[in-house]
């Protein structure tokens, strides 16, 4: 009996564990939908790299402004595209019938890309194109092997190489910068992240609101807990157990 | 002069419609156990879930568009443009996840203290045919986001009508409308989730109430309080439902709203057990997920489902593991109720039980891969041992005698001392730093640290504990 137990919670953690190893480790995006600056830094970049292919038709202008604390008129001069409304909502200027002559597929709306991938994702895959020949774009990616997208990045990161490293745990491949790009390592990085940051604010534009309410929720709640505790002790006081 | 008018008008409506009789029937005159414990609170948070999902559901079909085109978009849009929507929208999905935690937690307690047995069986049928219902309402449900998951998951669960010999194509074909998933099946769906169901659950929660009174609630002891009146005709160990219990349960209310609020103001997606992460992305026919689960909730089934190796036994298995439920007033032979005087065959029995439902839940959410499957298999005879071998295991039991009246137990408050305690045994100070050194500060609870010594005393103790109860 006790062996049958011990094989079972064997099999069980053998199971489990064969399901992490599989993965690429992810790089940690350093997410704080507080913070702004940040946000209207991505926004700018989202407008600049993102919006020619991908649309994020679940957000407007106009909110974008108001969430990020930001004069309208900023918000269409700085950093929405040339003749857009306040009220329009974020879409591309490419058209259905030409994404998928040129990519095969069409670019996915990424209103809520954040919340079906996550930032960590987003985040390793922006940093984890390499160079691939075969590719028709001449690019791949690590995180999404053949993936359809070209690097639209790749000017301000500069081109990776991919490289087969071997450790006693087996075969892994690393990047390493081949030629540099317009932006240090360290620039590059904080400009995804805050793309990344801008597109978790996207995926839902309430959280920071949602979570300030929290608060008071909760804590009314708990007054409310108190008081209903002392209303049925007073009831109670007279049932004997 | 104008009061009294107003009390006429009330004394014309009452001396016409039965209210006051209804009232003292149902809540004021109608007795129930003084002892009623933590696993009594659920009935009632229940039947406020039940309203919360409807008062949210019907806010959110007045901007909900059930066509496949606009669906997910609908969705999104109540999300962000339509004023609270995102709170009326997590109210409902955190809301159909609850409902399913306090409904298992309900029966689980119905199967703890013998519920359902004899005179209160037809009260566990009303029950588990109100669990279906529910499953039918959470399933019909979870495609009108018309998500990835959505669009796969109730894909995969039709087609699984398909595996019945002959008749199979057809009745999936009928199901859904279409050959595959699609906006005629959206459109039923949607029918089915917001006027059907919820009817036939309306009506079935009336049955299960009127079942309840006419014989009265069971108890943690499991014996009737009937059986002992005083004077009056009251039975001893009875209190009226109001205001006893009205006034209990608000404080359990309030406890169940800190969790539910918890969850929709800070983790609404629950880690993607609530809102999983592929159901953000709008149903591709084309596109099939890596990995289909369903929500939390259906996984033990699923995973009976999948431990299966062929599709159409599966089918039966997973149908099966429900229709045992219905049996289980016929299958356990022993006329005691309550745990607490059951044998320790029987309280064994239901530990393993709840193993394997978790365990089940647990890998219906995962990858089925082969060591995985057969955990599952084992899991899955451990679940229908249970049931099936019941009427065998129940009459070897060697049961404690009943007391005659309600025993004394330790309400939830009075144990407090005791927590307190254990978890000062369980943790000790943190040396005192030269700045931080005034005796005020080194009694604050978040200047301790867990005491490995306390933690291994405490766990051996409540080991020593559960095994003890267990016979």
């Amino acid at each position: 009996m006790k062996t049958f137990i011990i094989t079972l919670l064997l099999s069980l953690t053998l199971s489990f564990g064969a399901q992490g190893s599989e993965g690429i480790k992810l790089q940690k995006a350093n997410i704080d939908i507080a913070d702004n600056i940040s946000l209207l830094r991505g926004a700018k970049y989202f407008v600049t790299y993102c919006l020619g292919c991908h649309s994020a038709k679940h957000m407007r202008y106009l909110r974008i402004a108001h969430d990020l604390g930001t004069d309208e008129k900023v918000m269409l001069k700085d950093i929405a595209p040339e003749g857009a409304s306040i009220y329009d909502q974020l879409h591309s200027a490419m058209n259905k019938h030409d994404a998928e002559k040129w990519f095969g597929t069409q670019p996915p709306d990424l209103s809520l890309i954040a919340r079906s991938r996550g930032a960590d994702w987003l985040y390793s895959y922006l940093k984890s194109y390499y160079t691939d020949p075969k590719r028709p774009f001449g690019v791949n990616n690590l995180i999404f092997e053949d993936t359809a997208m070209p690097n639209p990045l790749w000017q301000l990161q500069g081109e990776q190489h991919a490289t087969q490293r071997k450790t006693i745990w087996g075969h892994y491949t690393e990047l390493v910068l081949q030629e540099e790009g317009l932006l240090s390592e360290n620039e590059f990085d904080r400009m995804v992240n805050d793309l990344v940051n801008f597109l978790v604010y996207v995926g839902e534009p309430v959280q920071l609101e949602r979570q300030k309410m929290g608060k008071y929720v909760l804590f009314f709640l708990f007054i409310f807990l108190i008081i209903s505790y002392l209303l049925k002790k007073e009831y109670w006081k007279d049932v004997h157990h | 002069m104008k009061m009294n008018r107003f009390a006429e008008c009330g004394n014309w409506v009452l001396d016409r419609f039965p209210v006051t009789k209804f009232w003292n029937e149902h809540m004021a005159h109608y007795y129930a156990p003084k002892n009623f414990n933590f696993w009594y609170f659920f009935g009632s948070l229940a039947l406020l879930v039940l309203v919360n999902q409807f008062i949210t559901g019907i806010l959110l079909t007045m901007n909900y568009k059930p066509d496949a085109k606009l669906a997910f978009d609908s969705v999104e849009y109540i999300m962000r443009d339509v004023s609270w929507g995102w709170l009326v929208r997590y109210m409902h999905s955190t809301g159909a996840s609850a409902f399913f935690i306090v409904i298992y937690l309900h029966m689980f307690r119905g199967i703890m203290y013998g519920s359902f047995k004899k005179p209160r069986e037809l009260i566990w049928i009303f029950g588990m045919l109100l669990f279906v219902c529910l499953m039918a309402e959470a399933f019909m449900g979870y495609l009108l986001p018309w998500g990835q998951m959505s669009y796969w998951g109730a894909q995969v669960i039709i087609s699984l009508f398909s595996a019945i010999p002959v008749i199979g194509d057809d009745l999936s074909l009928w199901v859904r409308g279409d050959y595959v998933v699609s906006d005629a099946t959206l459109n039923r769906f949607f029918a089915f989730h917001v006027i059907a169901v919820p009817l036939a659950l309306v009506m079935l929660v009336f049955m299960h109430i009127v079942a309840l009174h006419e014989f009265g609630s069971n108890n943690p002891d499991g014996i009737e309080i009937k059986d002992s009146k005083d004077p009056w005709g009251h039975p001893v160990d009875g209190i009226p439902l109001h205001p006893y219990y009205t006034v209990k349960d608000i404080v359990g209310v309030a406890v169940f709203l800190i969790f539910f609020a918890t969850v929709i103001f800070y983790m609404p997606e629950m880690g993607g057990y609530f809102l999983e992460h592929a159901n953000f992305i709008p149903a591709d026919p084309m596109k099939t997920p890596e990995h289909i689960a369903p929500v939390w909730y259906f996984t033990p089934f699923y995973a009976i489902l999948r431990a299966i190796p062929d599709k159409f036994a599966g089918v039966i298995g997973m149908g099966g593991a429900i229709v045992v439920l219905f049996l289980l007033p016929w299958l356990d032979r022993n006329p005691v109720r309550s745990i607490r005087y059951r044998g320790g065959v029987y309280k064994k029995a239901l530990a393993l039980f709840v193993i394997s439902f978790l365990v089940l839940g647990y890998l219906g959410t995962q990858p089925a891969t082969p060591s995985a499957t057969i955990v599952a298999r084992i899991f899955t005879a451990i679940y229908f041992g249970f049931f099936l071998l019941m009427p065998i295991y129940t009459r070897w039991e060697k049961t404690k005698p009943l007391p005659k009246q309600l025993t004394d137990q330790l309400e939830l408050e009075d144990q407090l001392p005791v927590l307190i305690a254990t978890l000062d045994e369980m943790t000790e100070l943190k040396p005192t730093t030269s700045e931080i050194g005034d005796p005020a500060f080194r009694s604050n609870f978040f200047n301790r640290r867990p005491n490995a010594e306390g933690i291994l005393n405490v766990v051996s103790r409540l080991a020593k504990k559960v095994i003890g109860s267990l016979d």
